[in-house]
Order: C-alpha cells, then structure tokens, then sequence
C-alpha cells in the first residue's frame, strides 16, 4: 500500500482514538498532578427550620479569583500518589519499621485503602484468568461432541451468563446467598450454623466474588475456543487416531496446541477485564469486604464532595498496573511477530 | 380508537380538575429544569410546578441526583435551573458557586413563603426548604406487650429489649437499621457520635477530631446494637431493612421518618405487622442530653449560571409548589411538611419528637462529606472484627485528612 493511500485509510480511526481515547487520558494524567486551592473559608451564620448555627463556609468571592488565575488547580506534582488514600509512601516506610515480622507487615499494609484495593484485584484476576480458560475450554471441548441436534440449544444455555446483564445477574446470586436465600439457607444447614453468612464473612464474599467472575466470563472463553475447534485439523486428528491415541492425547497433543494462540488472546482480554473488576462489588454491596481499583475511583466520585484528582490518580495507577499485567503477552506476542 | 379519545378526554378533565383545584400559576416565559431525588414527596412538589403555564417545565428525578446536579449546573446557560437537595447535598452546590441567593427574588414572588421555610447562608437566602426528615424508633406495639417491656427511649434499653425478644424466642434477630456499609453507616455513626456529644472537628477548623472516648463508645455501642441484627446486615440499606421489617424479622428499628408511612401502610406487610407498627422519638444514649439522630430539611435552590427570566420562572413555578394549595388528603401523609397548613399524622410523630427533643441538624460544613465517605469506608472494619475501636477511628482521621489536604481545607 501507497503511503498516502495507508494514510487516508486509517485517517478517520486515529482521529476517533485521538478523541476517545487518547485526549481523556492525557485530561485524566494532567488532573492527577493539580489538587484543589486551598480553600478560603469563612464563619458564616446558617439559618433554616430548625433555627440558626455558626458554621463553616467557603468564601466564594475569594476562591473565585484563585480559581480564575488557576483554573486547573494548586499543582501538587506527586503528593496525591503518594498520599495515604494511594501509595502511602509515608505509611508504608512507618509500617516496615514499626511492624513485628512480614505476616503484621501485610496487616498494616491491607490497612491501606490502595493496598486492599490491589490486594483484591490482583488476588481476582489471578484466580479469574485461569479459571475462566479451564472452564471456557472444557465447555467448548464438551458443547463440539454434542449430537448435531441438541449443539445449537446447547450452545445458547452455555452463553447465557454472558447475555445477562452483570448488575442483573450479580444481584439473582446476590439475592440467592442472602441468608434467607436458598444457597444461603442450604449452606447455614449444611455448616449447621445458623449465624453463617456470606455477605458478612469476607473469605466467602470473597469466593462468590470470583465464582461470579468466573461464571460471568467462562462464555466469552467458550465461544472463542468452539470456534478455534472448527478449525482442527482432522486429517491430524485421524491420524493420531490411527496411531492409537485416547481422546486425551489427542486433546493434549493436537488440540490444545493448535488453541494456543488463542490462549493468549482470551488471556489478554480477561487480564484486562478482570483488572478492571467492578459491577460484582456494586451489586454484592461488598464494599465492606472486597474493594477494588475501580471501585475505589467510583467511591472517590460518588460522594458529596467529589475528589477529581484523587480518582485521576487511581486511573493512572490502574492504567499503569494493566500495562505491567499484561507486558509478558505483550513481549511475547511482540516475539511472534518478529519471528515472521 | 374511540377509547382513546374517551381516556384522553378523561384525562384532560383530570388536568383540569387538578389544576382549579390548586390556585392558578401563570408565568410569563422562561425555562424551567428540575433535578431532585426521587420519592413521593418530591414528586409531588416537581408535579405542581409542572402545573404552571407560560413557562417549558421538565423534571429529572432520580436517585443518582447527586452525581449529575454539579455537572448540569456549571455549564452557562445551566442545564438544570433548580436542584432539589438537602442539607447535606447544598454544600456541594454551595462549594462548587452554582446556586444563587435567592433575596431579590424571594422580595419579588416568595413575600407568602413564611420565614422558617428559608434556608440563609450568612444572611443570603440560598433555598427554599418544604420538609424535614430525621431518624428516630419504629417499633411493635405486640411484641414488647409480649416480652413486657415499654417503649425504649434510649440504646441501652434497645439491647435490653432486643435481648428480652431474643429470650422470648421471639425472633432472632430483633434490631434492624441501614446499617449498609458507606453512606447509610457512616450516617450511624453520625448520629450515634453525636448522641454520645461528640464533636467531629476542632472548633473553627478542618481538622478532625473522632478518635477519642465518645468514638469508642459510639463504635462500642454500634457493635452491640449488631449482635442483634440479621447477620447480612452490613449489605442492608433503606430499603433492605424495610424488606426484614415488613417480612415480620424485626421489631424495634432506627428508621427515617419519610419511610414510616411505607412500612405502616398496607403493602408488602401482614396485618399483624402494619397494625401494630409504632413511630417513637429519636432514642438518647450516654449522659450528653442531645438525642442520636440528625434533623434534616429538603429544599430547592435556583442555579446561578441561568438567565434572570429563567431564574425568575423557576423560582415562580417552585414557589407555587411549596405553596400550602399542594397539600390535600393524598400528599399531606407524605412528608413532615414545613408548609403552612399541614397537618401532623401518626407517621409523622417521630420527626416531630426530634425537632422537640432538640435534636442536632446535619452539620453544613464544606468537608462534612469527606468525613461522611472516610467513615463509611473504614468503620465496617471494626464492625466485623478485623480491628480496634482505635485504630478504625485513626484511619478514619488519616483518610479524611488526606482528602481534605487534597481539596485544600486542611494544610
């Protein structure tokens, strides 16, 4: 292709991503090195129903030109990143001096609001990823020996937990482990205790967290590896048949290698998606027990005072911890492709 | 098609009705745009502005107002002409310099709003406020018959009653309320802290001052209150209460009054557990005198970034629907209205106890709501046992000052 023809081709999609992706990013990094002006503020005397108090105001007409002469805000380079609400440089230097041994270390450090946020995270994706491949590839591999009639009806039931909403289909678990749920009732009878609850323990909220995840992300597996089935070779296959091999060998040595590439694919896309963990803990209520870096930039968002550059830090902090993710695939596919 | 048209007749007949009924509201021209949260009395106060003519009236009533009322309110010309908050969310508003004071217009077309409905900011009237809310007791008339207990009036004879139905084999877990972790239990933690007469901050200051005996008492008595709830309780919010409330659990529960009237009507709830629903006062706990609850006032604003005539309409068309013509027999068991003419109900009482017993109003401080998230995030923590009362509250305090460095009120 003509370097000029190459350049009109991709024209349009590089403006799109420059828009859409590129611009709010670089708003998102600038945002996160301003913080607020510190404020003026006044004693103001407040009246309403319920009489009158001396309280507390911020001077509008004071802030006003401050914010007129600076309108991004005071810059505050890193503070906010190393601030105790994200990396807590000063916490976490007082806790490795101060803590008796690593197990106390990590106490401290899950004190951390970013900290337990990662911890969450990392834990989620590393248990997720793996899991939701097994499982995606077992289905496939099961769903392609189905008898041709019962494939498609098969297929659709296999998809499902990916159609469902994740609001919806977290809170039809959510209401199920209730504890006047079903599988909350069954497991209070099974543990014969009735004081057992999910919501309230955080290592079970913690594993219906991930068997969601797990469920909720199996189909996308699924669908990618059926397809990659379709296209197995089967001279290989009979060929290995002929030579005696089980159904697992041929599973093992023909299958599983011709679904590599693909491997990496689903990796990389889970990677993402489960480092982005958030709708399960929104509709779990799980807040009190698991928390996670999207969560934790909703929250900042979410309250009355909104804290813009402490979300946009957490943004970047979460860019930067997908970029670290997923650098092994990255290099590797790179390697792939220097190869050919 | 000829239903159609008879509904339709119908239902402009109804308009019409609707609209002698109340008192005539015309306004010239202008843009009206309401953004508020949803429940029925809010409702009914974006419904009767509606009914004014001359002026185009939409409405925006969701619970996610607070996340969108800044955002529609800072560009010029606004999108929304009025938010209608409280006296927690009018900070935000207040910060960020997108209401304007409301004088010379409350001089213009409000001379009939009486003077307690005014909400002034150093002597500037920044909202009209139409109710009050506050949380105070529900309780089971048969069940403490039962057990033989009165009414409660403070925590500690709430444990002594809990404990009694619990006895009685009663019911499991007696003692309900939004004990959701973030917002509704930090709200808790509010009230209780100020019940044990706490102070949040340091006179005059920003800076944060929880970690002391009445934080511990009040985690303490938190924790208590908790043995005898639902163990899911930290996933209960408003409306997850009023479900164990209504499924007959519960009997003596912290509740807000603008719910009272939905757990004593006939939905959702046997007979035996309407019937016998009661509103108390708001209960005491310690020796301060000051009642475990805050008093709350829900009021409209009008946005500064609007043109005067929009701004004019808007007041016009809000003022008309706070004006005592809304109330009739359907509205009036909405809400504690602050409106002349309203007629207390049963519901009610609990609010008005509140107000009587000199409750406290939810402090309208600038950094109250850095306080509000930084509790919700951190006190289920000691609620589940994870740590000390202490250390729950020394991380409260460290994770609003960092807030609060960031947003410029501490140094």
């Amino acid at each position: 292709m003509k370097h000029s023809s190459f350049f009109w081709f991709v024209l349009p999609s590089t403006l799109l991503m420059l828009a859409f992706i590129a611009f709010p990013i670089v708003s998102v990094v600038s945002q996160s090195f301003y913080s607020a002006h510190e404020q003026v503020v006044v004693q103001v005397k407040n009246c309403g129903p319920f009489g009158c108090t001396m309280e507390t105001s911020v001077d509008q007409e004071a802030t006003a030109a401050i914010r007129e002469a600076e309108p991004l805000g005071k810059f505050a380079g890193l503070d906010i990143y190393t601030d105790r609400n994200h990396l807590a440089f000063g916490e976490v230097a007082a806790a490795w001096v101060n803590s008796d041994g690593l197990p106390d270390f990590g106490r401290s450090l899950m004190n951390l609001p970013f900290y337990k946020a990662l911890g969450f995270t990392l834990t989620y994706t590393a248990i997720v990823t793996p899991l939701t491949i097994l499982l995606g590839f077992f289905v496939a591999i099961a769903v392609n020996s189905v008898a041709k009639a019962l494939k498609g009806p098969t297929i659709f039931f296999s998809l499902l937990p990916m159609i469902v909403t994740p609001l919806v289909g977290s809170l039809i678990l959510f209401w199920m482990v209730d504890a006047r749920g079903i599988l909350g009732t069954g497991l209070q009878w099974l543990t014969d205790d009735p004081n057992l609850s999910v919501k309230a323990s955080t290592g079970l909220m913690w594993i219906m967290l991930m068997v969601y995840g797990v469920w909720h992300a199996a189909p996308f597996a699924f669908v990618v590896f059926y397809a990659g089935l379709q296209t197995v070779n089967t001279d290989t296959l009979e060929s290995a048949m002929v030579d005696g091999a089980t159904r697992w060998e041929r599973i093992r040595f023909v299958v599983v290698p011709h679904l590599l590439p693909l491997v990496t694919f689903v990796a990389l896309i889970q990677l993402m998606d489960n480092f982005r963990v958030f709708e399960p803990i929104v509709s779990f209520q799980a807040s009190a027990h698991a928390t996670s870096l999207s969560y934790a930039i909703y929250n900042d968002l979410g309250g009355e005072t909104r804290l813009l550059s402490s979300a946009a830090a957490t943004s970047v902090l979460t860019i930067i911890g997908i970029a670290i993710l997923l650098s092994p695939v990255l290099v590797r596919t790179w390697r792939d492709f220097d190869r050919k | 098609m000829k239903t159609f048209i008879k509904s339709t007749v119908a239902a402009s007949a109804l308009v019409v009705a609707a609209g002698a009924a109340s008192a005539a509201c015309t306004i010239d021209s202008g843009r009206v745009n309401i953004i508020g949260n949803e429940f029925p009395a809010i409702q009914t106060v974006a419904t009767a502005a509606a009914e004014c003519t001359g002026a185009t009236i939409e409405a925006n009533l969701t619970a996610d107002h607070q996340t969108l009322n800044v955002a529609g309110m800072s560009g010029n010309p606004a999108e929304y002409t009025s938010a209608i908050v409280a006296n927690s969310s009018i900070v935000a508003l207040i910060n960020e310099d997108v209401i304007q004071p409301l004088d010379a217009l409350v001089a213009e077309y409000g001379k009939d709003i009486p003077q307690r409905q005014l909400i002034t900011v150093d002597g500037k009237v920044m909202a009209v406020a139409f109710m009050a809310n506050a949380q105070t007791l529900a309780y089971r008339s048969d069940v403490l018959e039962e057990v033989g207990l009165a009414v409660p009036s403070t925590y500690d004879e709430v444990l002594v009653a809990a404990k009694a139905i619990r006895d009685a084999g009663i019911m499991e877990n007696p003692v309900g309320g939004p004990y959701a972790a973030g917002w509704n239990l930090a709200q808790e933690f509010n009230n209780m802290y100020i019940g044990h007469g706490g102070e949040f901050f340091e006179p005059g200051t920003a800076n944060i001052s929880i970690n002391n005996a009445q934080g511990v008492a009040t985690l303490e008595m938190m924790k208590a209150l908790t043995e005898y709830m639902n163990p899911d309780y930290l996933t209960h919010d408003s409306n997850g209460t009023q479900a164990e409330w209504e499924a007959g659990n519960v009997a003596l529960m912290h509740m807000w009054g603008s719910r009272m009237q939905n757990l004593m009507d006939t939905e959702g709830s046997e007979p035996q557990v309407y019937e016998n629903t009661k509103v108390a006062g708001p209960l005491m706990v310690g020796d301060s005198g000051v009642p475990a609850t805050t008093l709350w006032w829900d009021g409209w604003t009008v946005a500064k970034n609007i043109s005067d005539e929009d701004a004019a309409a808007t007041f016009q068309a809000l003022a008309h629907a706070v004006a005592p013509s809304t109330l009739n027999d359907t509205t009036m068991d909405q809400a504690v209205w602050l409106i002349e003419g309203y007629e207390p109900a049963p519901v009610s009482e609990g609010v008005l106890a509140a107000v009587k017993a000199g409750s406290k109003p939810y402090p309208m401080l600038p950094y109250m709501g850095l306080l509000h998230t930084a509790s919700g995030d951190n006190i289920a923590d000691f609620l589940t046992g994870k740590e000390s009362a202490e250390q729950t509250l020394a991380d409260i305090e460290a994770a609003y000052t960092a807030a609060a460095k960031e947003q410029g009120y501490v140094k």
